[in-house]
C-alpha cells in the first residue's frame, strides 16, 4: 500500500514526540537537590515547623502569615508547639535562610514553581 | 397496505425510551413487516453463492451449514485482512452516541439496535470475542459475546434494516460508516446463503438479462418504443431511439425502474426528449440496461459483475463516453467503485458535451456523466428552451437521495435544474437536505411490500419534512434523483402525506422543454392537463 | 436501568486501594518504578502494532463521506473541505476533524414536537469533548516538569496561561478543574441519559472514571494533602533518566494510586477503544479525496471475478433481438 509509508512516519513522530522526556534527558540523571542551610539555620536545627511539614506547607505558613499581618494585623504566629515567632518573611525566614539562590530558587527552579513572594518583596543582598 | 396502522397511530406509537433489558439479552429478533422473505436457490445459484432450500426467518431452526461458526469465523478474518475500513470502524467506536438518533429507521421504529452504533456492535461483539486480545481475556467486560445461531439471526433482522444511508457516517468523530459496518455483515451472511429475494433476484437478473428486472432484449425496446408513442402524442414528435448502436458517441443507462413503472416512465420519457431535443448521437444498450446495482447490496464481487457491463458494453459499442441517468445508489457505485473495479477505462474520451463543448473534467478517469450534470451544463450555455410556467401547478420540493448526497456531492446541479424549469421550489428544513438529507426508508433493497411497517417507519423522517413544506408553501411534488425514491414515495406520501407526487428531474425538464416542431402541449408527460383549474389546485 | 457503570467504579475504587496499600507496606518499586515502565512499553508496543495491523490492511475503494457540494462545473462552487478533492482540501478537513472535532459539532437531537419530528442542534457533547480532550492534553504536557530538566520553556509558558486566574496557593490550574468537571459531565451523561445509558457498558465507564480517579488525586495531592514534589521529581525524573529510584525518606501514598492509575489508563489505551485517538487519522471515509471520478484509486485485491459476458448475453437472446432489430454481433 502507497499510505504505508505514511503511516509509518506518522507512527515514528508520534513515538518520538511521546518519549520526548526520555531522549531529552540524555539518560542523564540529574541529582534532585537539597536545600542548602546557612550556618545559622544549621545552628537554630529547628525551623518554625517539622522539616518535613515545612517542605510540603512553606507556602501554605507564608500565605497564612501574610494574611494575618497585612489583614488582621497579628504580628505573631505559633507553632504546634506553642513556641512564638514573628510572622515575618523579611525578618524571620531570611534572617537563617538568607541564601535564597541556594535555598529557595534551586527546588523553585527544579519543580518549576515560581512563587511570587519577590513580586512584593525585595531580597536583600546575599550574605555567606 | 390492510392490517397497517392509521398514520396518526403509528407516529403516537412511536416510543424511543429504550427497553429495561440490555439489547444483548433481548431475543426474536425477527418480527413481521421488520423482515423480507429470504432469496430463493435459482437466484442465489446464478450468482454462485450457497443455496439454502426453501425457508423462512419466521423459522425457528434456520438452515445453516454443519460448520457455519467456521464459515463466519473465516469469512470475518479474511475480511478484516482485504478492508482497513473494517478493522478501523471495529476498534475506533467510543459508544459516544451522536450516531443514535441519526438513522431513519430508529427514528421510526425506536428499536434500540436500530441506531447505528448498536447495529454496528452486534458485530463489533463478535469482532471482540473472535479477533481482539481484550476480547480474549476480559470477555464479557471488554463488550464481547459468543456467536451463537441468535447472533446470526440477529445480524438478518439488523443488516436488513439498513439502508446503507450513511447518514450516521456525517455525524460520527471518527466517520464510522455503518453502510460499511452492514455490507460487511451482509457479505458474511451471503456466505451462509442468507439473503432476501428483493435482492438477489434483481442481482440474479441483471447478471443475465441485463437489468433488475428480467426485461429482456425485445421487450426492453418494446417499452421504449411504446414510451416514444406517449411522447409522440403528447408532443407531436416521433422520437426513434437506437439499440446497441456502434459508433454512437454517447451510451446512455439509467436504472430499469425507469422505464419499468411510473412515475419513473416519465423521467425515462424525459431523458428521451432531451436528447431528441439536443440532436444527441447516442444510444440505449439491451445489455447494460441497468443503471442500478443491488450487487452493491450483496457483495463487492457482486457488485463488480454486474458493474462490468457498463465499461464492457461501452467498449465493445465503441462510444466516447457514457451518461448515466437519475439513480442513487447507482451513483454511488459509478463514483466510489466503477473505476477502481472495472477501469481502467482508457478506451474512452473524456467526456465534453458535443452541445456545449463543456469538457467534464471530474470525470476524467471514469468518463461517466450525471445527467444532472449535463442538464445544469446545457442550461447555463442557454441551449435548452424552456417554459417553467409548464409546471407551475408543481409546487416542487427536492430530495437530496442519500448516495449522491453523501457518496458523491451532488447538490447543487439538480436544484440549479429544478430553479429554471420551475417557477416554484421550496427547501424543506436544513437538518434534511443535503449531507443531513434522510432516506426514503425503502434504499438498499428493502423496497419490498412484506417490510411495509419498516419503510414507511423508516421514511417518517423525510415524510414529515414534506409534511412541513407542504403545509407551509403547498409543496405537492416531490422531486428527485433516485429510481429506488420513485418507487418508493408514492405508498410512503400515499401514507403520510397524501396529496404530494413523486417525480423524477427529468420529467420536470421535459414538461417544460420547448422542442422544435413540437405542436402545443395541453398536458404535462402523464397526460394531465398542463393547468389544473383553479379551484382543484386548491385542495386541502 | 443499566448500572454496569457501578463495576467500573468498584474496579477502580480496588485498583486505588491496592496501590495505596501496596505502596504502604513497602512496594514503592513495584507501584513507582516496575508497573509504570511496563506500561510505557505496553502502550508502546501495543500502539505501534495496533496501527501497523491497521496499516497492513488496504483501503479497497475510496468511500469519502462527502458533506458538501462536489467539484464539477466551473462556474458551481464546490464545497473544498467538507468534500475534498485535494490533498489539502484532506488534510484541512481532516485537522478540522482531528483539531476541532468538527462532525462531533454538527450533532442534532431528534424530538417529536406534536406532528413535527425535528432536530435541534445541540452542542453539549461537542463542548465536553472539546473540554475534556484540550484540559487533559494541557495537563499532560504540564506534567513534563516531572520528567524533563531543565523545565522546557514551553512548560513553564504552559503554566502561567493555564494558572492566569491567580486563584488560591498554590494557584489554581484551569486546566485540572475542567478536565474533572468535563470527565464528572461526560459520565453524568452516559449515567443519566436513558439512550446513553442504555449503549453503555463497563468499557466506556472505566476509562472515565480511571481518569476522574487520576484528576481527583492529582488535585488532592497538589491542592489539599500537599505533598513533596521535589522528592516526586526524583522519583519520576529516575524514571525518565532510566536510573529509577525510591527517593530516600518516600512520598505519600496517594501519589502511588495516582501513578497507578496513570500506569493503568496507558497501558489500557491499545487495548480498547481509546484506540480512537490513532483511528481518527485513519478513518477511510474522512482522509481521502473525493475525486474518484478523475483519478482511478488501485485496489490491490482487485478479484477476477465471473462476469456475464456480451458473447454469452447474444447466446441467449440472439434469435430475439434480431427479431426486433436489434443488431447482433453474430448473425
Amino acid at each position: 500500500m502507497k499510505d504505508k509509508g505514511k503511516i509509518i512516519v506518522g507512527l515514528v513522530i508520534f513515538v518520538v514526540v511521546l518519549t520526548f522526556p526520555f531522549w531529552y534527558n540524555h539518560g542523564v540523571a540529574t541529582q534532585a537537590p537539597e536545600p542548602e542551610l546557612t550556618k545559622k539555620a544549621k545552628k537554630a536545627d529547628k525551623c518554625v515547623e517539622e522539616t518535613a511539614y515545612m517542605r510540603k506547607e512553606h507556602m501554605q505558613i507564608l500565605d497564612k502569615w501574610r494574611d494575618t499581618v497585612v489583614r488582621d494585623g497579628k504580628r505573631m504566629y505559633v507553632n504546634a508547639n506553642g513556641k512564638e515567632y514573628m510572622a515575618s518573611l523579611s525578618n524571620t525566614c531570611i534572617d537563617c535562610h538568607s541564601n535564597k539562590e541556594e535555598f529557595c530558587d534551586k527546588c523553585h527552579d527544579y519543580a518549576s514553581v515560581e512563587p511570587y513572594c519577590w513580586d512584593c518583596h525585595t531580597y536583600p543582598e546575599e550574605k555567606e | 397496505m390492510g392490517d397497517l396502522p392509521k398514520p396518526d397511530e403509528m407516529y403516537e406509537s412511536i416510543d424511543h425510551t429504550p427497553p429495561e433489558e440490555e439489547w444483548e439479552k433481548i431475543e426474536s429478533p425477527i418480527t413481521p413487516g421488520r423482515y423480507a422473505y429470504p432469496a430463493k436457490d435459482k437466484n442465489l445459484s446464478i450468482m454462485e453463492f450457497r443455496t439454502p432450500g426453501e425457508w423462512s426467518p419466521a423459522d425457528e431452526e434456520w438452515p445453516l451449514p454443519e460448520n457455519w461458526q467456521q464459515i463466519i469465523h473465516e469469512g470475518f478474518k479474511e475480511r478484516l485482512e482485504k478492508y482497513r475500513s473494517l478493522k478501523i470502524f471495529m476498534d475506533t467506536c467510543v459508544r459516544c452516541g451522536a450516531c443514535a438518533d441519526k438513522c431513519h429507521y430508529f427514528i421510526g421504529t425506536g428499536d434500540p439496535k436500530n441506531m447505528p452504533v448498536v447495529r454496528a456492535e452486534l458485530l463489533r461483539s463478535i469482532y471482540r470475542n473472535d479477533f481482539t486480545t481484550a476480547g480474549k481475556i476480559l470477555k464479557k467486560l471488554s463488550g464481547g459475546r459468543e456467536l451463537t445461531k441468535e447472533v446470526i439471526k440477529e445480524w438478518f433482522a439488523y443488516f436488513y434494516q439498513c439502508s446503507e444511508c450513511r447518514r450516521c457516517s456525517v455525524f460520527c468523530p471518527y466517520g464510522i460508516d455503518t453502510a460499511e459496518v452492514t455490507m460487511m455483515g451482509r457479505e458474511l451472511l451471503n456466505l451462509l446463503g442468507l439473503n432476501i429475494n428483493w435482492i438477489m433476484e434483481p442481482v440474479a437478473n441483471c447478471f443475465r438479462t441485463g437489468n433488475h428486472l428480467g426485461i429482456q432484449p425485445q421487450a426492453f425496446k418494446e417499452i421504449v418504443e411504446f414510451l416514444c408513442d406517449d411522447i409522440e402524442e403528447i408532443t407531436g414528435i416521433k422520437i426513434n431511439p437506437t439499440f446497441n448502436r456502434k459508433g454512437a458517441e454517447i451510451l446512455f443507462i439509467t436504472p430499469s425502474g425507469d422505464y419499468f413503472a411510473d412515475p419513473g416512465t416519465y423521467t425515462f420519457m424525459g431523458y428521451l426528449m432531451l436528447f431528441e431535443a439536443l440532436g444527441l448521437d447516442y444510444t440505449l444498450s439491451t445489455y447494460a440496461s441497468e443503471g442500478g446495482n443491488f450487487g452493491l447490496f450483496t457483495s463487492s464481487d457482486a457488485m463488480k459483475k454486474l458493474n462490468s457491463k457498463m465499461y464492457a458494453e461501452a467498449k465493445r459499442l465503441g462510444v466516447k463516453w457514457i451518461l448515466g441517468g437519475e439513480c442513487g445508489h447507482m451513483w454511488r457505485v459509478i463514483n466510489q467503485y466503477m473505476d477502481t473495479m472495472n477501469g481502467p477505462a482508457d478506451f474512452l474520451e473524456v467526456p465534453k458535451s458535443p452541445i456545449t463543448g463543456t469538457v467534464f473534467n471530474n470525470a476524467s478517469s471514469t468518463k461517466m456523466v450525471h445527467i444532472t450534470e449535463f442538464t445544469a451544463d446545457l442550461i447555463r450555455h442557454n441551449k435548452l428552451k424552456l417554459d417553467p410556467s409548464r409546471n407551475d401547478k408543481f409546487k416542487v420540493t427536492y430530495h437530496d437521495s442519500c448516495n449522491p448526497a453523501r457518496a458523491m456531492g451532488l447538490l447543487e446541479e439538480p436544484r440549479y435544474v429544478i430553479n429554471n424549469v420551475c417557477n416554484y421550489f421550496y427547501e424543506m428544513p436544513e437538518n434534511t437536505i443535503r449531507e443531513q438529507t434522510f432516506c426514503c426508508g425503502s434504499g438498499s433493497g428493502l423496497n419490498t411490500e412484506e417490510v411495509m411497517d419498516l419503510r414507511l417507519r423508516g421514511g417518517l423522517p423525510r415524510a414529515n419534512a414534506v409534511k412541513h413544506v407542504h403545509e407551509k408553501y403547498g409543496v405537492n411534488m416531490l422531486a428527485c434523483i433516485c429510481a429506488i425514491d420513485r418507487a418508493a414515495f408514492p405508498p410512503l406520501m400515499e401514507y403520510w402525506v397524501p396529496e404530494v407526487g413523486t417525480t423524477g428531474i427529468h420529467e420536470l425538464v421535459a414538461n417544460a422543454l420547448v422542442m422544435d416542431g413540437e405542436k402545443e402541449r395541453t398536458t404535462d408527460l402523464r397526460f394531465e392537463p398542463l393547468k389544473e383549474e383553479e379551484d382543484e389546485a386548491d385542495e386541502g | 436501568m443499566n448500572v454496569s457503570y457501578l463495576y467500573s467504579l468498584l474496579a477502580v475504587i480496588i485498583l486505588g486501594l491496592i496501590a495505596y496499600v501496596g505502596a504502604a507496606i513497602g512496594l514503592e518499586s513495584l507501584f513507582g518504578i516496575v508497573i509504570p515502565y511496563l506500561a510505557i512499553l505496553a502502550f508502546l508496543v501495543g500502539f505501534v502494532n495496533k496501527v501497523l495491523d491497521w496499516a497492513k490492511s488496504p483501503v479497497p475503494f475510496r468511500i469519502t463521506t462527502t458533506c458538501g457540494q462536489q467539484k464539477t462545473l466551473d462556474w458551481i462552487k464546490p464545497s473544498t473541505i467538507d468534500n475534498p478533492t485535494t490533498t489539502r482540501g484532506v488534510i484541512i478537513r481532516m485537522l478540522l476533524e482531528i483539531l476541532l472535532f468538527r462532525s462531533l459539532f454538527r450533532n442534532t437531537r431528534v424530538e417529536f414536537k406534536g406532528e413535527k419530528v425535528s432536530y435541534k442542534w445541540v452542542i453539549w457533547l461537542w463542548l465536553f469533548a472539546i473540554m475534556f480532550h484540550y484540559s487533559f492534553f494541557v495537563v499532560v504536557i504540564r506534567h513534563l516538569r516531572f520528567f524533563v530538566e531543565p523545565t522546557p520553556f514551553f512548560v513553564n509558558a504552559l503554566e502561567t496561561v493555564d494558572g492566569m486566574l491567580q486563584l488560591g496557593l498554590p494557584g489554581l490550574f484551569i486546566s485540572g478543574a475542567t478536565l474533572l468537571g468535563a470527565t464528572t459531565l461526560l459520565l453524568l451523561r452516559r449515567i443519566l441519559l436513558p439512550k446513553m445509558n442504555y449503549i453503555s457498558r463497563a468499557a466506556d465507564y472505566f476509562p472515565l472514571f480511571l481518569i476522574i480517579g487520576i484528576a481527583l488525586t492529582g488535585i488532592m495531592m497538589r491542592y489539599f494533602t500537599k505533598v513533596d514534589v521535589v522528592k516526586i521529581k526524583e522519583l519520576t525524573m529516575g524514571l525518565a533518566s532510566f536510573h529509577p529510584g525510591i527517593p530516600e525518606g518516600g512520598v505519600s501514598a496517594l501519589f502511588y494510586v495516582h501513578l497507578f492509575f496513570v500506569s493503568l489508563l496507558v497501558a489500557y489505551i491499545p487495548f480498547s477503544k481509546l484506540m480512537h485517538m490513532g483511528g481518527i487519522f485513519l478513518s477511510p471515509t474522512r482522509n481521502l479525496a473525493n475525486n474518484n471520478r478523475m483519478k482511478r484509486h488501485i485496489n490491490p485485491w482487485n478479484p477476477k471475478v465471473k462476469i456475464h459476458t456480451y458473447d454469452e448475453y447474444e447466446e441467449d437472446f440472439r434469435d430475439k433481438m434480431k427479431d426486433a432489430g436489434i443488431p447482433v454481433e453474430k448473425e
